[in-house]
């Protein structure tokens, strides 16, 4: 018999790379936003996001509203955990996303919407890595409700999960300029995707070894025999990705380099699965326990096969349609 | 405990705050984004000029009013869990379903489509592109049906069972959840609401340019459409309103009985209170003007019918009877003085002095933010009304708050308040500089539109280019 709870699990793990593949990225240009020329670099790296951002931040809603009607009692435990953090990737994310109106329409304050542009975008992704991090260390939990104050989240260690993500995005983003953008905006895109990708490699480091300290239960996982034959893949495949990744680098292609990262990060959360599985709090509470009844998963499991998919088409579509590099001369 | 309960006070207002900044901007692009596909879909047919410089010149607005609408909307959905965490808990197994239909019928049509609407027409061509505006109009919509039916359910819970943990769970009919007893009647009030308000957010606009010039073929165009929604739908929507008393009456009187005032019963015909000032100490309503048993005729269409008052509940689950009774009579009189204007466009149209009536211009003008005040008086009037119930009869709203530290809630509420503020009061300053230019004959791409610079080619350009 299929298990639904693991579907359902499947699906909001979906959610969640699905956010991180599209969102990252244009999070990603927010983060850089201020080491491009002021004019046609900033408005072409700018625009090259501007017909799909909303679309992308749509799979944050997708992973949260999935949790909260997959996983009711996940959703009722994470979100007060995780206050602060939340609140502000929130305002974060007003911040970033009206400013891609806004700076069109007020050349005057171009330059303040600018910095909130990326002032949102940096908080927003810190805050992310920052939840991460909590997560993973662990949230304390009695009965039904999260029973920690509202300081708990607060760690070295989810501060560096913090960085790590902007590391992370921030690469994303430049790897997507490559892709989108030509002359001297592409040269420095290129210029920062290799420090960058450096820099992510030093963080994963770190953040993994950190793991492994949080809970007995994740050192288990991955460094006790006969499992860590299986578990050793995730970091070889990383070190293979990440020679693809430079060497596209080097040989001057466009889209691969975004590609190579973009499984550098699908790797990360792999790893994370390893970690947590099959626990959706870690250490404190499993997909089962937090499960909706198999009433709700059902319905909602027709709506998400029939609809996710159609997603994907219109979403490919759009994609499809402002394909090409942007240039001055628009996208070609 | 202190603490716990001015935790429950402060994220009750900070709900009420970021839902009530939040429907502003969808009840807007619910009604615009209509609008918008109405303009194109008529360019389209006739090939009239001014439909398209009609549709790039409240194509700009729009995307500043989606923009805010999609931020503001996002914090909703975490709201829930940040705020009222118990009641996700025990109620995300009915509701959560609910919503996150709502993302994927809904929420990704809208942001899927809406990059074509804004940037691609000479990607995609004309009828694609129309098929963009028509999705996200189609978006719009039934964003609207999902999360009216999961606050309809709040209101008049049916279908579920209570499990042995406390949750509430589906039982066996998802339809009879969906179309809960309030639901029809809270969607169709809801969208004329949406229409309403932006056609006279259109007739303002329309009004003022007329006022400068009233040959402005644009202005004018704006204007008469905006008069026909007004004279049309204000009308349904006020027997759409009494509908949905009538319908309240029978499942939350309590609502009610705040809403007219009845502190008490009324064995055989009960007054209609336009105007007093209730008095929750005594009970009673001072000052009141009052028509004799005109209450009863709107509610049961019988003047003689008993109605009961608030003595008839208990006093632990009665709502606060002024911010309802007030809000109540905002929403009715804006929408009595909406039905008002359309009367007068109608004589004005019969008159031929549609277009050059500064009195009427005026007056559309003034009117121009009361379908966002209607709005918003309305939802008070149901969420307050509603109280001391998160779901109605079932969970109080004190058992269903987060077990948050009042200080945390303080600050974020104090950021939600100085940014929201912040940020979409310079929205929606921008949004009226837009609108205080007139539309003109070729309605230019922004010169500071993205597009040029960059080279996505707006909708405008190409627009532009075919509109002659
Ligand atoms: C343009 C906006 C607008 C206008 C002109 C009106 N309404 Fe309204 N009303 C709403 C916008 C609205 C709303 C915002 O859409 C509400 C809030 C929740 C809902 O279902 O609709 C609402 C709620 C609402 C309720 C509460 C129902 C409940 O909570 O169970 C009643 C009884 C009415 N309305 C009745 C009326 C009447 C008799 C009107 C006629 C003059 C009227 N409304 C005009
Ligand atoms: C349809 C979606 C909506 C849902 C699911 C919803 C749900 C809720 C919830 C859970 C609360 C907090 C608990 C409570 O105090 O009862 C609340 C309160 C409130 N909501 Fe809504 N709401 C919705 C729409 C709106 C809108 C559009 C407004 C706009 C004005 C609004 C105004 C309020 C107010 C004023 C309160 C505070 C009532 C009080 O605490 O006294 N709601 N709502
Ligand atoms: C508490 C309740 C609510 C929640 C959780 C919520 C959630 C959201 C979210 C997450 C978005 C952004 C979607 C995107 O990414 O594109 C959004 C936008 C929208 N919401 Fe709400 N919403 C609530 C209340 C309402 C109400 C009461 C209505 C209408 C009756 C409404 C109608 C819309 C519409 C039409 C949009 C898209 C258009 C726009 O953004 O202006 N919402 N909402």
């Amino acid at each position: 018999m299929i298990d639904l709870t693991v579907i359902w699990a499947g699906i909001i793990g979906f959610a969640i790379i699905a956010y991180v593949v599209m969102d990252g990225f244009d999070l990603g240009i927010g983060i850089l936003f201020p080491f491009f020329k002021v004019g046609k670099d900033r408005d072409t790296a700018m625009n090259s996001i501007a017909p799909v951002w909303d679309g992308n931040e749509t799979w944050l809603v997708m992973g949260v509203g999935g949790l909260l009607a997959a996983f009711p009692l996940a959703y009722a435990i994470i979100l007060p955990a995780l206050y602060a953090p939340m609140i502000a990737m929130l305002l974060g994310l007003i911040f970033r996303g009206v400013a891609f109106e806004f700076r069109w329409r007020d050349p005057a304050h171009q330059a303040f919407w600018d910095k909130a542009f990326t002032t949102g975008s940096i908080i927003a992704t810190f805050a992310q890595g920052v939840a991460l991090g909590a997560l993973l260390q662990g949230i304390s939990v009695t009965g039904r409700a999260y029973s920690g104050g509202w300081w708990e989240w607060l760690s070295p260690f989810s501060l560096i999960t913090g960085v790590g993500l902007l590391v992370g995005y921030a690469l994303l983003g430049a790897c997507w300029l490559n892709w989108k953008t030509e002359g001297g905006l592409q040269r420095q895109a290129v210029t920062y995707a290799g420090r960058l990708g450096i820099a992510l490699l030093v963080m994963i480091t770190i953040i993994s070894l950190g793991t492994l300290t949080l809970e007995a239960k994740y050192y288990e996982r991955w460094l006790s025999f006969p499992s860590i034959i299986a578990t050793a893949q995730v970091p070889l495949a990383s070190i293979i990705v990440t020679f693809l990744f430079y060497r596209s680098l080097s040989q001057k292609k466009d889209a691969q380099p975004f590609m190579w990262a973009l499984a550098l990060f699908g790797l990360c959360l792999v790893g994370l699965g390893v970690s947590i599985w099959p626990d959706i709090i870690p250490a404190r509470v499993t997909i089962w326990e937090a499960a909706a009844p198999h009433r709700s998963q059902v319905f909602m499991l027709v709506g998400a096969a029939i609809m996710i998919p159609i997603i994907l088409a219109y979403t490919a579509w759009s994609y499809w349609v402002f394909r090409g590099k942007v240039g001055a001369e628009g996208y070609h | 405990m202190l603490d716990q309960e001015w935790a429950i006070i402060l994220a009750r207002i900070q709900f009420a705050f970021t839902v009530s900044f939040h429907f502003i901007f969808p009840a807007f692009s619910i009604g615009l984004a209509s609008f918008l596909a109405v303009l194109e879909g008529l360019w389209l047919k006739t090939g009239e000029g001014v439909y398209a410089n009609l549709y790039r010149y409240w194509l700009k607005i729009f995307a500043v009013v989606f923009a805010m609408g999609v931020v503001s909307g996002i914090v909703m959905s975490y709201q829930f869990g940040t705020n009222w965490s118990v009641f996700s808990d025990k109620a995300g197994p009915v509701i959560g379903p609910l919503m996150a239909y709502e993302v994927l019928t809904a929420f990704f049509l809208e942001a899927g489509f809406l990059g074509v609407m804004l940037f691609g027409i000479n990607k995609v061509g004309r009828k694609l592109h129309f098929v963009a505006t028509l999705a996200v109009a189609l978006g719009t919509f039934v964003s609207a049906f999902w999360i009216l039916s999961v606050n309809s359910w709040m209101q008049t819970p049916v279908g579920y069972e209570m499990g042995a943990n406390g949750q509430f769970l589906p039982g066996d009919s998802w339809l009879t959840i969906i179309f809960n007893p309030s639901f029809p009647f809270r969607l169709v009030h809801t969208v004329l609401a949406a229409y309403l308000t932006t056609a006279f957010a259109v007739g303002a606009v329309g009004a003022f340019h007329l006022l400068n010039d009233h040959r402005n073929p644009g202005a004018r165009k704006m204007f008469s459409m905006a008069m026909w929604m007004a004279a049309i739908v204000a009308p349904l929507q006020v027997v759409a309103g009494d509908f949905h008393g009538i319908n309240t009456l029978e499942h939350q009187p309590a609502k009610v009985m705040a809403m007219e005032g009845h502190y008490d019963s009324h064995p055989d015909g009960a007054p209609l209170i336009l105007f007093g000032i209730p008095n929750s100490k005594e009970k009673r309503v001072d000052y009141a003007i009052q028509i004799p048993k005109a209450s009863s005729l709107i509610l049961k269409h019988d003047l003689n019918e008993p109605l009961a008052g608030l003595d008839t509940i208990p006093d632990q689950d009665e709502p606060p009877v002024p911010i309802v009774f007030w809000s109540f009579r905002i929403m009715v009189g804006l929408g009595i003085g909406m039905v008002g204007i359309g009367l007068w466009s109608l004589i004005a149209r019969a008159r031929k002095k549609l277009y050059d009536w500064p009195w009427l211009h005026r007056a559309a003008l003034a009117m121009g933010p009361s379908g966002f005040i209607a709005v918003l008086a309305g939802w008070v009037t149901t969420e307050v009304g509603r109280q001391p119930f998160t779901i109605y009869g079932v969970l109080r709203t004190s058992q269903s708050a987060s077990p948050l530290d009042a200080p945390a809630v303080a600050v974020s509420l104090l950021a939600f308040v100085v940014v929201y503020f912040a940020v979409f009061g310079m929205g929606i300053w921008y949004i009226t500089r837009l609108m205080k230019k007139p539309p003109e004959a070729h309605e230019k791409p922004l010169d500071d539109a993205p597009i040029r610079s960059s080279g996505i080619t707006p909708v405008m350009a190409v627009l532009e280019g075919s509109s002659s």
